[in-house]
């Protein structure tokens, strides 16, 4: 065993087995043409060094028959490009297989190959590459495949994730904290001597700081806060009360109560306060917006699907865009690429990988005249077919034609935050009026300081931070564990579900979902009879049995016949072979209920069988045995093969909905809404991505995270798939994290309302509450967020 | 006590020059990657490299 473990080559450039000897330079073997060229290329330009830094730094060339001629279609090509004039041309590439230090340096090498690039730098996190290129000396599609021949492939795609990510991030948050922080600091410093008593001969200066203070309150109120008056404004507009109203409120009463102070000599003023509430405020923004570089949440089919497609036009081929692609169009697909609209084949042997929408692994044959969906990926030779709908109207891609993907659904659920806030300005509101008009008979001045002082005090500086502050630090937990959430909503969208759909293939089972075992000692002679009978056959099952014996002679067959649900039965030479199920072969039923058996029976001389057991994920027992505090369904694409075996999971058959489409996905999630049900649907393929959006909390189930996922509120590595219950448990705990910590700043408030009621609010109260609560708030939320996380063993 | 007027004056315009100069590395994107330099300064330097090779050569 250890010998044939030292035997074992390893192909130098990706790591992988090299199953043959016949690729090798230098002392040095390589799996594959595609690894062995690029270790050419890169020895031709002496940039060998890349192998220094990591061991088996590249990725696996099998496939290099992409093809990229429709980049130079200007059309296409345009879009890509970030800048271009007269002399180059700027480009950014999102490059999925950049993952260690010698793909950072051979990229911004790239200029070593091609002098044409000036300038290259990699975005490691994001997995970019921009590059700077004279575009006179080297095209659009050469600096690709010059890429491409180094093996980094980028992965154009018609919705550019790149450009929506770098338009997203221009909202200046970072330096209207910096800002904020710069003047609270200032203030802060400024306001001391007031604080602790200035003697006579001194009060000169605190006119000054008073006046100070002001300055520095102006960019703190019309720079850093101005967002909260925009979005007060917005939602008074359209009648709702949110948190930010009486945010802006607090902002400007403090910011007038100042300036009137410092204006009549009247008292210090609260611009510490002001300012060290709008920095708080922005950094709960700031933790709240985590971003993912690597993920998208955003994808639909056009993330998937080809940029460009080939058309045969008078004999001739050319690219065109997918958005010219009509009907009647006559296009030719290659092997690995994918079919982008609905269209019958006319020339050529199909064979459909449907891994993409619905997760099953296996390529289904498709025969001549057949229709074939869009989104199943060819593999084998070209083939040859007609479009009969245009891209948006294919059966799978109009699934976003519908109204759940049309209709902004960011309010799905209403936040904790959301709901209190409303009563919360309305009492504030009505506490600060009650104390103005308590006052006014009596002294109308007392009556003014103590309505600003209640609104000051009240302000939700602690309400505001408690829900930022508590979601971050769940999101970091998630994250922390494989489960990556769109925004900080989705905890709390977490929390109220009670409805958990799933879908079958690739969500519950693993990408290569069935296990075949040999219970059977055969000949060789035997194991070419059985792959001589199956290979006739389509079915499921006799396909993975030729494909677990390998390919054999194939022998000639007399008497084949397929018994529909049973078997095979055929002669073959002189031998009489009966595969199938235990009636067939046995004339008894099976006993075994657990793992699908092939029985295989050769001249009346039972021989065993091959046992097919599904493999689903670690865990699914577990999500199983949320039951019954959470209902549970399968939704699956597939027929029922699979039912007997689902039933250990799934109790009553109500549970299981087979055959359905990815329409009928959507519309069951609907259905269940409207039965007043929050559903979360567990999903993988394109055809649940109506199903997700759909649902109040959509999963994308993934095993590679870089790789795929249909659009989704969360996206799940399939490897803590097991950990979703203590998920759902710890969504909970966060919820009344945030409750309680809501309690906390009540209590704050009530006491700082004691004192503003009267109209005797100092400076100096206001700005040692203020913080205090802040102070208390974080610190309270992030501890008790990482001790439910070690309840939950989530860390 | 008047030097205190000074003194703060000082003490702001210092202050201001950082927060400018923030304002600057903020606005030409120089914390926009704040993870690849980190990975960068551990790779050679690729005239250092071309002599290794010229050396090796002799």
């Amino acid at each position: 065993m250890a010998n044939a473990l030292l035997e074992k080559t390893i192909c130098y450039h990706c790591g992988d087995d090299c199953l043959t000897g016949v690729y090798i330079i230098e002392e040095k073997h390589f799996c594959c043409h595609g690894c062995k060229s690029v270790y050419q290329v890169l020895s031709d330009n002496k940039l060998c060094s890349y192998y220094n830094y990591n061991e088996h730094p590249g990725a696996t060339r099998t496939r290099t028959d992409s093809r990229f001629d429709y980049l130079s279609e200007p059309s296409i090509g345009s879009e890509l490009i970030d800048y271009t004039d007269t002399h180059v041309t700027i480009v950014t590439f999102y490059i999925p297989h950049i993952h260690c230090s010698s793909c950072l340096w051979l990229l911004e090498q790239l200029y070593k190959i091609n002098p044409a690039v000036h300038y290259c730098r990699v975005d490691f996190l994001k997995k970019q590459l921009t590059i700077r290129f004279d575009h006179h000396k080297l095209s659009l599609q050469q600096l690709v495949e010059l890429l491409d021949d180094i093996g980094y492939e980028p992965l154009i795609s018609l919705q550019d994730i790149i450009k929506k990510q770098n338009s997203a991030t221009k909202d200046n948050l970072v330096q209207k904290i910096a800002a904020a922080g710069f003047c609270f600091g200032n203030v802060m410093l400024l306001s001391f001597p007031e604080y602790f008593g200035l003697s006579g001969y001194e009060l000169s200066f605190r006119h000054f700081f008073g006046w100070l203070n002001i300055l520095f309150c102006l960019p703190v109120v019309f720079y850093s806060g101005k967002g909260y008056f925009i979005s007060a404004w917005q939602n008074l507009r359209n009648k709702v009360l949110s948190i930010d109203f009486p945010l802006a409120l607090g902002i400007a009463v403090l910011f007038a109560r100042t300036v009137f102070d410092v204006f009549n000599h009247s008292g210090a003023g609260f611009g510490d306060t002001l300012c060290g509430l709008v920095f708080f405020l922005l950094l709960g923004k700031f933790v709240q917006k985590k971003t993912y570089h690597h993920i998208s949440f955003e994808r639909d089919y056009r993330s998937f699907f080809p940029v460009a497609v080939h058309i045969l036009e008078d004999i001739l081929e050319r690219p065109i865009p997918l958005s010219q692609l009509k009907t009647g169009h006559r296009m030719i697909i290659r092997n690995n690429e994918i079919i982008p609209a609905d269209a019958i084949l006319l020339k050529g042997m199909a064979m459909i990988d449907f891994s993409f929408v619905t997760g099953e692994s296996l390529p289904v044959s498709k025969t001549l005249g057949e229709i074939i969906y869009a989104g199943g990926r060819q593999t084998g030779e070209a083939i040859e077919m007609e479009v009969i709908k245009p891209v948006s109207q294919s059966y799978l891609t109009q699934l976003w034609n519908n109204e759940a993907f049309t209709c902004k659904q960011d309010n799905r659920m209403q936040t904790f935050n959301e709901k209190v806030s409303r009563y919360f300005t309305i009492v504030l509101l009505i506490i600060a009026f009650a104390s103005l008009f308590l006052w006014l008979p009596t002294n109308v001045k007392k009556g003014f300081a103590a309505f600003t002082a209640v609104l000051i005090v009240a302000c939700p500086c602690a309400l505001a931070l408690s829900t930022p502050f508590t979601m971050s630090s769940a999101l970091s937990i998630f994250d922390r564990n494989q489960f990556y959430l769109k925004n900080t909503r989705a905890v709390e969208q977490m929390a109220e579900i009670d409805t958990i759909v799933m879908d079958k293939t690739g969500t519950i089972t693993t990408g290569e979902s069935i296990n075949v075992q040999i219970e059977a000692v055969l000949t060789e002679d035997q194991k070419a009879q059985v792959y001589s009978a199956c290979i006739n056959s389509i079915h499921p099952l006799s396909r993975m049995i030729c494909h677990f014996l390998g390919s054999k002679e194939r022998l000639p067959v007399n008497d084949y016949s397929e018994i529909t649900g049973k078997g095979i039965v055929a002669n073959i030479g002189t031998h009489r072979i009966r595969i199938g199920n235990a009636k067939l072969v046995l004339g008894q039923p099976e006993e075994s209920i657990h793992i699908t058996k092939v029985h295989l029976m050769i001249d009346e001389n039972y021989l065993g069988y091959f046992g097919f057991a599904h493999r689903y994920r670690n865990g699914l027992e577990n999500i199983t045995g949320l039951e019954p505090s959470y209902k549970l369904f399968l939704l699956s694409g597939d027929l029922d093969h699979e039912r007997y075996e689902l039933t250990r999971f799934f109790k009553d058959p109500e549970q299981m909905h087979f055959n359905q489409s990815p329409q009928n996905k959507l519309d069951f999630i609907r259905s269940l809404q409207l039965k007043g049900e929050k559903v979360m649907m567990i999903g993988d393929g394109l055809n649940d991505s109506g199903a997700l959006k759909q649902s109040n909390l959509g999963i994308a189930v993934s095993d590679n995270i870089n790789n795929f996922s249909p659009g989704s509120d969360a996206i799940l590595d399939g490897k803590s798939f097991n950990k979703l219950p203590s998920f759902l448990r710890f969504s909970k705990d966060t919820v009344s994290i945030i409750h309680f910590s809501f309690l906390i700043s009540l209590v704050y408030n009530l006491v700082g309302l004691s004192y503003a009621i009267t109209g005797n609010l100092s400076p100096l109260t206001a700005a040692i509450l203020m913080p205090l609560s802040t102070v208390t708030i974080i610190s309270f939320t992030s501890l008790a967020t990482h001790l439910a996380a070690k309840r939950r063993k989530l860390i | 006590m008047s030097i205190l007027y000074l003194l703060i004056g000082c003490s702001l315009s210092l202050a201001l020059i950082f927060l400018t100069a923030f304002f600057w590395a903020q606005r030409t994107g120089q914390n926009d990657d704040l993870y690849t330099p980190s990975i960068r300064m551990l790779l050679e330097e690729e005239e250092e490299q071309e002599e290794q090779e010229i050396g090796s050569k002799k």
